[in-house]
């Protein structure tokens, strides 16, 4: 199975990033051969519509899971249509946060976990 | 066809008293038997009316258009999604497009685009804008409705209204952003108000270097003069920017505008100052 992680880096060992929409990486991990590449999110500089123009990329590179630390409503309105499952809370690396979710210690949000604008000040 | 002049109060930093200044020129010029309008653009939080006081005599909703897609036409060709650079429309795959009518911007791109005609436009409320009278000066505000982010389409609505008026005063919203330069088009001459401290100083750069791009002709105007230091002053020499009117730090002006009174009623002095103000704007206008 493909999942998205948001990183502020390019590999595993990078540090989740807390934000989606204006996540600086996902990384899209195949969770069985932990192979992965690296899609730099266009959006996080973008004038408006940050999360569902990072949600339309998650969604074109074949991710079916998002794991990130927070999700605004627009991101998750657009995830949730195009059955993307969104897990927040995730922290430490990438990896941290792909042993997290393959050990269940994430939990499915099925809604956002956080306001409009959350992470345009950060 | 406009026969007045039009000046357009603006700041850069908040607060500095571009409100102040532009509802008692609006009744000083008003009392010099002028015929006035004043326009107050900051569709977030307009507050020239808790001054003046208006009989608002008419309200018009604002809408714009947003799209909606025609499932049954739409072929999923993802050109909708493409165009739009406010994630307002995203296309999901197959014919999965999603729409968002908060973060449109009505640039109608999506509806010219669609190569199947797929794309309806809807009408949704941005605001409100209201008019009447406020004494003898003809009054007019916008209302942005609560989560619209659309300050510019209602700005622009509400300087459509055709000006009769031998002056128009725009009071601009706060910043340098797209609200402001909507609000300062159009303008004769721009009257820049600030104070004497490091953060009016900071905005006013801003300002300055917006103005200046825009093009018309602008001075400043001091506000809680003597309350700082001389920073400001120096700038304006150096940039050879004339420093118009000073209104001094003075807590009678406080007190006055804490319980939503003008200055020019409760010091009469300044309705001389605020008249010969008027006077050296509109010569600079006419010369």
């Amino acid at each position: 199975m493909k999942i998205a992680v948001t990183s502020i880096n390019n590999t595993l060992d990078s540090k989740v990033d807390p934000r989606f929409g204006r996540a600086a990486n996902f990384i899209v991990v195949d969770t069985e051969t932990m192979e992965f590449e690296c899609i730099s999110n266009e959006a996080v500089s973008a004038a408006g519509g940050a999360g569902v123009s990072a949600a339309k990329t998650v969604t074109d590179s074949g991710a079916k899971a998002v794991l990130t630390g927070n999700c605004g409503p627009n991101a998750a309105r657009t995830l949730a249509a195009a059955g993307v499952k969104l897990y927040a809370g995730a922290s430490g690396t990438v990896r941290d946060a792909i042993e997290a979710f393959k050990n269940g210690q994430l939990t499915e949000n099925t809604g956002p976990t956080v306001e409009s604008h959350f992470g345009t000040g950060s | 066809m406009r026969k007045g002049f039009r000046i357009a109060i603006a700041s850069g930093k908040g607060g500095t008293g571009k409100t102040t200044i532009a509802t008692n020129l609006a009744k000083a010029a008003v009392e010099k038997g002028m015929t006035v309008k004043y326009v107050d653009c900051d569709v977030e939080e307009p507050n020239g009316h808790i001054f003046l006081k208006p009989q608002i005599e008419n309200r018009k909703d604002v809408m714009v258009s947003v799209p909606q897609v025609d499932k049954d036409k739409c072929t999923g060709c993802g050109k909708c999604g493409e165009v739009c650079q406010y994630g307002a429309i995203v296309h999901l795959g197959d014919k999965n497009v999603l729409t968002f009518d908060n973060l449109c911007h009505s640039c109608g791109g999506c509806w010219l685009l669609c190569p199947e005609q797929a794309i309806k436009q809807k009408q949704i409320k941005i605001g409100q804008v209201e008019s009447g009278k406020a004494g003898n000066v003809n009054f007019i505000h916008g209302v942005l409705s609560v989560g619209s982010v659309r300050s510019v389409s209602l700005i622009r609505q509400l300087k459509q209204a055709v000006d009769s008026e031998d002056l128009v005063i725009f009071d601009v919203p706060p910043g340098t952003s797209c609200p402001v330069v909507e609000s300062l088009k159009g303008a004769d001459f721009v009257l820049l108000v600030t104070e004497p401290t490091p953060f009016g100083l900071h905005d006013l750069r801003c300002a300055v270097e917006l103005v200046r791009k825009m093009g018309p002709s602008f001075g400043v105007v001091i506000n809680r003069d003597g309350c700082g230091d001389d920073k400001v002053e120096r700038y304006c020499e150096d940039e050879n920017i004339e420093i118009l009117m000073r209104v001094k730090d003075d807590r009678r002006i406080a007190e006055a505008y804490s319980v939503g009174k003008m200055i020019v009623d409760v010091l009469p002095e300044y309705k001389e100052a605020f008249a010969h103000f008027y006077e050296s704007v509109s010569k600079k206008l006419k010369g």
